[in-house]
């Protein structure tokens, strides 16, 4: 059946079973590969993509469950030439070892600072507690939230 | 620094191999040092930029492939700044002087009269006309690599030792950036039905049954043991492997029992067992010794494990996130019984996870499959919960230390003893490949292995103390089997040797009842790591240390990493109460040489959050079928707010030479908990990780 999103602002229709994860029609349907496979449980975050605006795992999401629905993933905030200020606070801070988790982290960072343009540290924290990173680059992660909070983005 | 040739150069002495200059007035730099988070293709470029003279921008560099870059072994061991910057270097000054050199003679000037500013040649300052991309020729890279040329000195360093930003860091935070996100011709998703363990044979699999779960057409491809599920659509291969498990019938799969998880098991089995050092007796004196331990820890990188292959007119190509591209052709090729000539392995980004993981695996799984549907490039994709159960972990281990001290407590003699499983089975030391195990030969039983002492060893790895003792000695039992797959993980045996060391350290203080700093420093000669622990002790206030007990602690620990690389030493404030809570970190490191101080830093830091992780939170379970902890919840790391502040610093010690900073930090932070978990509850836990359970253990002792 043919299931209609709205996807970084673009109507797309996708012809999948209702069940299929959000995740897999994301990367697979529509060639957007900056949402990543982490687990599939819901438990590391490196999946996160925006639904109406608020951050959702999209691995083990229902595509059906998303019909009608806004998505917003990484390559929805910025292009490499066209970077949005949360990911050029991330560059700034050199806030990444391997990256994997990046993705992920900067959509929970947007829906952050939509809601709270000045949080503090425990608030960054919190929000960021969906998401796991291996390497290490916690402390840095956090450093380019704070510095993304400070930067006026741009009109 | 050594005049002998690194072996980088030594094993790839063609010099148009490394360097060339590209039509778009680039540099190709091309290495077999890949990046895997440390930011390594960053500081070679620096390098190859300082040496050549050309803006950093125009370094296009190339890593970790057969066909095209050179062969350097594995990314391992804190050795790609070490050696292959230390060759980068070498190869670049090379190429500058006999580009120049030739110039000189075309221009009838002097050597001296020439330079070059971001590629471009002056001839006492002014423009000759001509740069790299005009000038070079073939006959510049003819000649095999001498080694000879004198690469500048670090006092007239423009671009080595300034920070310089990831380019790759920018399509990791836009969009499509790892193996993962690789898109080829003819794609076809993969898989795998996992045989339980090395042994166990397929009886029957109810192959319609996997195919109703999958809802969508998939082949199903066996090779003996070996069971596939590929087909056009990821989804429904990932449904047919997550059904199979239930539809399949083994015999012969091993059974694991409960001590095997602990490190303690290793004591009774049967090892390899060799006395390092100065010989016994030991003198009289008081004797005194203690056991430390950490269990079976896994990689668990983020992602789990990925590859593509492809098999097209009798050539197999493949991409992975290994770290060692050449070692893994290799194996692909023995295995599959191909030439080397007939496989070419890539290498793609992926997901941290500082050692051996299911990278290789997952690349000889895609080959296999590739060969029986050629014409189709095959991506397999570990689910999280093979990559949990089926990558090799890092050995738990435990070591034993014995002192004998004198009248001020101060000891004479020292012995540490090692019982671990191998730390290193890479499948180029005698490691099997997981598949190899389901296919119709499978290999013999995996040789117990270890790196040698004089490439800083595995379960030796910082056995030896540092310390100005008379008599030190190492005896290392080696376990001949392990109860599941090892490899090499981090620092290797470094981080519970270092452990174990830096808390008898403290434990011997408290004895003598002196201050640990004081204590340490009474014993040490070392003038760099004297700096760095007083650097440290004064940041972290540690004059000012309360008493034991208090539920606040402050530890610190230092080491030098394998005893001849980079030294760090690092302080942690932290507090108990049923967990363990940190607050606060610092760190000073001394590696030589910095090429990228920002990059540096990085790397400290995460070394000091992944040291963190394991030694309070981090244990490989088994049951009788094997690993028990499959995902982040049976498998819990580090999180953001666990997370304290950190506080690392880098020397500045530019005359030394460059030491690689990955590892450093490793042991000095577990041992550096654990001596504060043991100033705060005024009761020492020897055993990692310092879980609630063995804090609450403890405080009823």
């Amino acid at each position: 059946m043919t299931i209609d999103l709205v996807v970084n602002g673009q109507p797309a229709a996708i012809d999948v079973h209702p069940d299929t994860p959000l995740l897999d029609v994301l990367r697979n349907h529509l060639d957007l590969k900056g949402s990543r496979y982490g687990c599939g449980l819901e438990q590391c975050g490196t999946c996160m993509v925006l639904i109406d605006g608020k951050p959702e795992y999209a691995c083990s999401r229902d595509t059906g469950s998303a019909a009608g629905r806004s998505v917003t993933t990484i390559e929805g905030l910025g292009s490499p030439d066209n970077l949005h200020h949360i990911q050029r606070a991330f560059l700034e801070e050199q806030a990444g070892q391997c990256g994997y988790c990046l993705s992920g982290i900067i959509i929970s960072t947007k829906a952050l600072l939509d809601r709270n343009p000045r949080p503090s540290r425990s608030d960054i924290v919190s929000a960021l507690d969906k998401h796991l990173c291996r390497c290490g680059t916690h402390t840095r992660i956090i450093a380019a939230v704070q510095k993304a909070a400070q930067m006026v983005a741009p009109a | 620094m050594s005049d002998a040739l690194p072996l980088s150069i030594l094993n790839n002495r063609h010099l148009g191999k490394w360097l060339r200059f590209q039509a778009d007035r680039t540099v190709r730099l091309a290495v077999g040092k890949v990046e895997i988070g440390q930011g390594v293709l960053t500081a070679l470029s620096q390098i190859a930029a300082e040496e050549l003279d050309v803006a950093v921008d125009r370094i296009d560099i190339l890593a970790g492939d057969t066909a095209d870059a050179p062969d350097e072994g594995s990314t391992s061991s804190s050795q790609s700044i070490e050696v292959s910057g230390r060759s980068v270097r070498l190869i670049s000054a090379e190429l500058r002087h006999r580009i120049l050199t030739r110039l000189a003679q075309r221009l009838n000037c002097a050597f001296e009269d020439l330079s070059v500013e971001d590629g471009v040649f002056l001839q006492d300052g002014a423009p000759t006309g001509h740069d790299y991309w005009s000038f070079a020729s073939a006959e510049d890279f003819s000649r095999d690599i001498a080694g000879t040329a004198l690469p500048k000195s670090p006092s007239s360093y423009k671009v080595v030792g300034q920070p310089v930003a990831r380019r790759d860091l920018i399509p990791k935070v836009s969009g499509a950036a790892f193996i993962q996100d690789i898109i080829r011709p003819d794609m076809l998703h993969a898989r795998i039905l996992r045989q339980p363990s090395p042994g166990a044979r397929l009886a029957a699999l109810d192959e319609a049954k996997i195919r109703k779960a999958a809802r969508l057409p998939i082949r199903i491809v066996r090779v003996g043991d070996f069971v596939a599920f590929v087909g056009e659509d990821e989804t429904a291969v990932h449904r047919a492997a997550v059904a199979a498990p239930t539809h399949a019938t083994w015999d012969g799969a091993r059974n694991l029992t409960p001590d095997q998880q602990e490190a303690a098991w290793f004591r009774n089995q049967p090892s390899d067992d060799r006395h390092i050092g100065d010989p016994g007796p030991s003198p009289p004196g008081t004797v005194v010794s203690e056991s430390y331990s950490r269990p079976f820890v896994a990689h668990a990188a983020l992602a789990p494990s990925c590859a593509l292959a492809e098999y097209r007119d009798s050539h197999l190509s493949v991409w992975s996130h290994t770290q060692a591209v050449y070692p893994l052709r290799n194996s692909l090729a023995d295995i599959l019984g191909l030439s080397r000539d007939q496989v070419t392995v890539r290498h793609a980004h992926g997901a941290g996870c500082y050692g051996h993981n299911g990278a290789d695996d997952a690349a000889l799984d895609a080959a296999i499959i590739a060969l029986q549907v050629p014409a189709h490039c095959i991506r397999v994709q570990w689910r999280r919960e093979e990559e949990f159960a089926f990558e090799p972990v890092s050995t738990a281990h435990m070591t034993r230390i014995q002192a004998v001290l004198d009248d001020t407590g101060r000891p004479i003699d020292w012995t540490a003893e090692v019982w671990a499983g191998s730390h290193v089975q890479r499948p180029v030391f005698g490691g099997t490949m997981l598949a190899h195990e389901a296919l119709p030969d499978p290999p013999p039983p995996a040789k117990p292995n270890d790196p040698t002492e004089a490439n800083g060893g595995g379960g030796t790895r910082n056995a030896f103390p540092l310390y100005d003792f008379p008599a030190r000695r190492v005896i290392h039992h080696l376990a001949l089997t392990t109860p599941v797959r090892t490899s090499s993980l981090r620092g290797l045996g470094a981080l519970p040797n270092v452990f174990a060391l830096e808390c008898f350290m403290d434990e011997l203080a408290d004895r003598a009842g002196i201050d640990p700093v004081a204590y340490r420093l009474s014993l040490l000669s070392d003038l760099r790591a004297r700096y760095l622990i007083e650097n440290v002790a004064d940041r972290c206030g540690w004059s000012a240390r309360g008493p034991a007990g208090t539920g606040r602690g402050l530890g610190l620990a230092w080491s030098r990493y394998k005893n001849k690389a980079a030294y760090a030493c690092v302080a942690v404030e932290l507090e108990v109460d049923r967990d363990v809570t940190l607050r606060r970190i610092w760190c000073a490191a001394d590696a030589g040489l910095v090429i990228n101080p920002d990059g540096a830093r990085n790397q400290l830091e995460g070394g000091i959050v992944h040291a963190a992780s394991m030694t309070l939170k981090e244990q490989v379970t088994l049951d009788a079928d094997g690993i028990t902890s499959l995902n982040w919840q049976q498998y819990p790391i580090m999180t953001f707010s666990e997370v304290p502040e950190i506080e690392a610093i880098v020397l500045q010690n530019p005359d030394q030479p460059s030491l690689g900073m990955g590892e450093c930090t490793f042991g000095p932070t577990a041992a550096a908990i654990g001596n504060a978990v043991a100033h705060a509850l005024g009761v020492r836990i020897r055993e990692m990780p310092l879980t609630r359970e063995r804090i609450a253990a403890a405080l009823v002792r």
